[in-house]
């Protein structure tokens, strides 16, 4: 039975990992802002000028 | 064909803008542009590849109309100035952050974003869409502070740049304080409730037996931080209210916590029971949620501007030699010589010496109509110049002027003190008192007879009697409210202003931009008869002139305009010009040579006309009142409406009509007259609240119990106050108030609610007939229930009012 008291430490070690997660996720400032990185990773990324005359024949 | 040329331009929108093309079509590269201004910023990104900020979002742009002067950032070069903006600065990079209200659309965020590609001095920019600010770093070796301004100016993202943003670094960091308590105690309540299951499916002796102990110790040592850290808010708030002699909501919370604890540790230790550990950190968890639910914050509104939020940074001052040079405004002396441009703020009361200026007061009075000055007259600090470049003397300081010395009220320097009389505390008053008295009597009969069921009666009492469903209820009924007012455009500062507005018996309204529509104002005309090819001939002179009234008049007549010929314009005179083969001459009663015995009502604006030399009257613009606004006087149900106006009792007779005869009317009254007004009311113990809409109702607003500022538009400047309201739902201003009431009166229900089961509980605790099984489930149960009562009443309550 004493793995009992071993998988509680694992489980309690594991969610003390996610509570630190959280908290640094908090104060990286992950959470000032909650939309416009929603709407910036939608944005294409541009090839640059050279590079796009030569992609655009290509149709979609 | 002709009705086909029409057709097409009506259908004709601004590629860039969006604007119907009204004036004129600009079109090139096969678009249509309104203006010039439009076309150039298209250009300008088409030329750097840019052309993805039209498809991301169609007519994203901002229209380009108002032309801007690239001199007037001049004061950007100042390293003073420059050194109050920035937020960071090394040898290399520069960090800066704006505030640009302009911004509305995923174009937008693009095209900020993408800032790189038109200065290659710009390193990295980042939007942050909510609160509307732009983060830039830039390398002033490549580029300056003020080209990148300038840069973001042309592409129509003016920063908004005011003194306050001058008055040293104000971070406006959210606090996060709440959202970690809120992470720890659900991280350990999760954890404790897992290691209490056992006890709940009743696992049997062997169980218990065997891992009791160890489960017992290791939720002792989560609990720590809960009752360390989380619920630290709930003890000092106790602490502080006993130390200014008064009971509080948490008060009993703080005793009902400590009571849950200690009786816990006691029966861990002693192997008497498994203890209420998890009860504990769940109460915690849940009252968290209940605080951080009521927080709601709107993150583009700010509720605390002064007017240093909305005066400019610089100012052109004139040097003796008649050099141009831009200064610091808080550097203005008595006696210097200023250059106000077009679209330009008057920093200072000032003395006219130069040119005709045509003050824009809506932002202090919300009087809509350019006010006319001659040389001579004093200029008050706060109206916007709408016209030709003039130069003025400035004769008080800046902090000194008519309209900014109202901050140095006493009322602007009082720190926000938190009203403790609210409901909660109220009740938490008497239930602590019931609750004592229900513990020691029950202590008091069961010492004689059973020492332990004593002790745990009594603290079974103190557990049960804890108010948190009480504690629940509040918040939860308050952030609803607050989330309801939001969706119908009333943004309220914090819940505390829910209880406030519900209080509220006494209502004073602003006139001019309250009570009236700042941006129709009616226009009217007096005089003989004129045809219709008459107005028609006024119509298409006015046409020609840039003067903001020749625009109101121009669009205040129907029909079409007719070819111009020998237009003229006599700046702050008036315009002539021929048309239909009449030759119109309007402006000023001076400029038509009307006499002056004539003008009597010289307050209000007239524009003169003549036709072929004779005078036929003239055009007066009266304010229009908004939409609704009687259905809005007649159901507010207070005991008392006034009105204070800034401007004379020419409207007195309407007013009358429409608040009825008992209203108080004030009229002449300025912006310190107005705050005392209201300090005079709460003298008399009313609970005022006043409605305004301008800088000179920022003394009054402050002074209220509930000032609600009148914008517009949310994201334009309003003054400090507890309330932000859309101009649009002015009409349900009455609903607003008997939501609040009625949010009250479910506070009292759900507390009634909460009030049965504690009855319940105590009946059975008192007689020491709870297992902590029992115990509980009952905890979480209530909780939740309270919350789901609060949330369910105050949806279906909006439902009904029809907000």
């Amino acid at each position: 039975m004493f793995i009992i008291f071993l998988l509680i430490g694992i489980s309690v070690t594991v969610a003390t990992g996610f509570l630190a997660a959280f908290l640094w996720a908090v104060k990286s400032g992950q959470y000032e802002d909650d939309y416009t990185p929603a709407v910036r990773m939608l944005f294409e990324n541009e090839p640059s000028k050279a590079t796009k005359h030569e992609a655009k024949p290509k149709p979609h | 064909m002709a009705s086909n040329a029409a057709l097409k331009t009506e259908a004709q929108t601004c590629y860039h803008c969006g604007d119907k093309c009204v004036d004129e079509v600009v079109m090139a590269h096969a678009k249509s542009f309104c203006c010039t201004g439009c076309k150039n910023v298209y250009e300008l990104l088409e030329e750097n590849n840019l052309c993805t900020y039209y498809t991301l979002d169609s007519n994203p742009g901002i229209n380009g109309k108002r032309e801007v002067n690239d001199a007037r950032f001049a004061y950007l070069d100042d390293p003073g100035v420059e050194a109050q903006l920035i937020n960071f600065k090394n040898e290399s990079i520069c960090k800066v952050t704006f505030y640009t209200p302009q911004m509305h659309c995923s174009s937008c965020i693009w095209l900020l974003e993408n800032l790189y590609k038109l200065n290659p001095g710009v390193a990295e920019t980042t939007v942050n869409f909510l609160r509307k600010e732009v983060s830039l770093t830039f390398s002033h070796q490549k580029t300056s502070l003020r080209e990148v301004v300038q840069l973001l100016s042309r592409i129509g993202y003016e920063p908004a740049i005011t003194l306050a943003d001058t008055d040293g670094k104000k971070e406006k960091k959210r606090n996060f304080t709440l959202v970690y308590k809120l992470g720890v105690a659900g991280f350990c309540f999760g954890n404790v409730m897992l290691l209490a299951f056992p006890d709940y499916f009743a696992m049997g002796e062997e169980v218990q037996r065997d891992y009791g102990k160890f489960f017992g110790y290791l939720s002792i040592l989560l609990s720590l931080p809960v009752l360390l850290y989380s619920a630290k808010g709930f003890f000092q708030a106790a602490w502080q209210g006993l130390r200014q002699r008064m009971v509080n909501i948490d008060l009993p919370i703080a005793t009902g916590l400590v009571a849950l604890f200690l009786t816990s540790i006691y029966q861990i230790i002693t192997g008497t029971g498994p203890g209420y550990l998890d009860s504990f950190t769940g109460l915690v968890f849940f009252m968290l949620i209940g605080k951080y639910f009521q927080q709601k914050t709107y993150d583009t509104l700010s509720f605390d501007r002064d007017y240093t939020s909305y005066f400019p940074v610089a100012v052109t001052l004139l040097k003796e030699d008649g050099e141009e040079e831009s200064v610091p405004v808080r550097n203005l002396q008595v006696g210097n010589r200023i250059r106000i441009r077009n679209q330009e703020l008057i920093p200072a009361d000032a003395m006219l010496l130069r040119g005709t200026a045509m003050i824009d007061y809506s932002f202090v009075s919300g009087e809509s109509e350019p006010v006319e000055k001659v040389v001579g007259e004093v200029i008050y600090a706060g109206g916007r110049q709408m016209g030709e470049s003039v130069e003025l003397e400035v004769v008080k300081e800046v902090s000194q002027g008519y309209l900014t010395q109202l901050w140095n009220n006493s009322v602007f320097s009082k720190s926000e003190e938190h009203s403790m009389s609210t409901y909660a505390n109220e009740a938490g008053k008497w239930f602590i008192i019931v609750t004592l008295i229900v513990a020691a009597g029950s202590l008091a009969y069961w010492v004689p007879r059973d020492m332990t069921m004593a002790m745990r009666a009594f603290t079974s009492v103190l557990i049960i009697a804890c108010p948190c469903a009480l504690s629940l209820s509040t918040p939860f009924v308050h952030g609803n409210t607050l989330r309801i007012f939001g969706k119908n455009k009333f943004f309220l500062k914090n819940t505390a202003v829910v209880e406030t507005l519900a209080r509220i018996d006494t209502i004073v309204f602003d006139k001019t931009g309250t009570l009236t529509e700042p941006s129709a104002a009616e226009l009217s005309y007096k005089g003989k008869k004129l045809s219709p090819a008459q107005e028609q001939s006024i119509k298409s002179v006015l046409r020609h002139s840039t003067h903001p009234l020749s625009q109101r008049i121009f669009q205040g007549i129907a029909g079409a305009t007719a070819e111009v010929s020998d237009f003229e314009e006599y700046a702050g005179k008036g315009v002539a010009g021929e048309a239909n083969g009449m030759f119109v001459r309007a402006g000023s009663a001076a400029y038509l040579g009307v006499k002056a015995d004539d003008v009597q009502d010289a307050l209000k604006t007239r524009v003169y006309v003549s036709i072929d030399g004779v005078v036929l009257g003239f055009y007066t613009f009266q304010n229009v009142y908004r939409g609704g606004l009687q259905e809005v006087l007649q159901s507010l149900g207070a005991d008392k409406i006034a009105v204070l106006s800034g401007d004379n009792n020419h409207e007195e007779a309407r007013l009358r009509e429409l608040l009825g005869t008992e209203a108080e009317l004030n009229f002449n009254q300025s912006p310190v007259q107005k705050l005392e007004y209201i300090k005079q009311l709460k003298n008399q113990g009313r609970n005022v609240l006043m409605v305004g809409d301008g800088l000179n109702d920022a003394g009054a607003l402050k002074q209220s119990d509930a000032g609600i500022a009148l914008t517009n538009s949310v994201t334009n400047f309003s003054p400090s106050c507890d309330a932000i309201l859309d101009a649009s739902s002015f009409s349900r201003l009455s609903k607003f108030l008997a939501f609040s009431k009625k949010s009250m009166n479910i506070i009292l229900a759900s507390f009634a609610v909460s009030l049965v089961y504690n009855a319940v509980g105590l009946t059975l605790a008192v007689q020491g007939l709870f297992t902590p099984i029992i115990s509980a489930i009952l905890m979480p149960i209530s909780s939740i229930s309270v919350i789901l009562f609060a949330t369910i009443s105050v949806r279906l309550a909006a439902k009904k009012a029809g907000l």
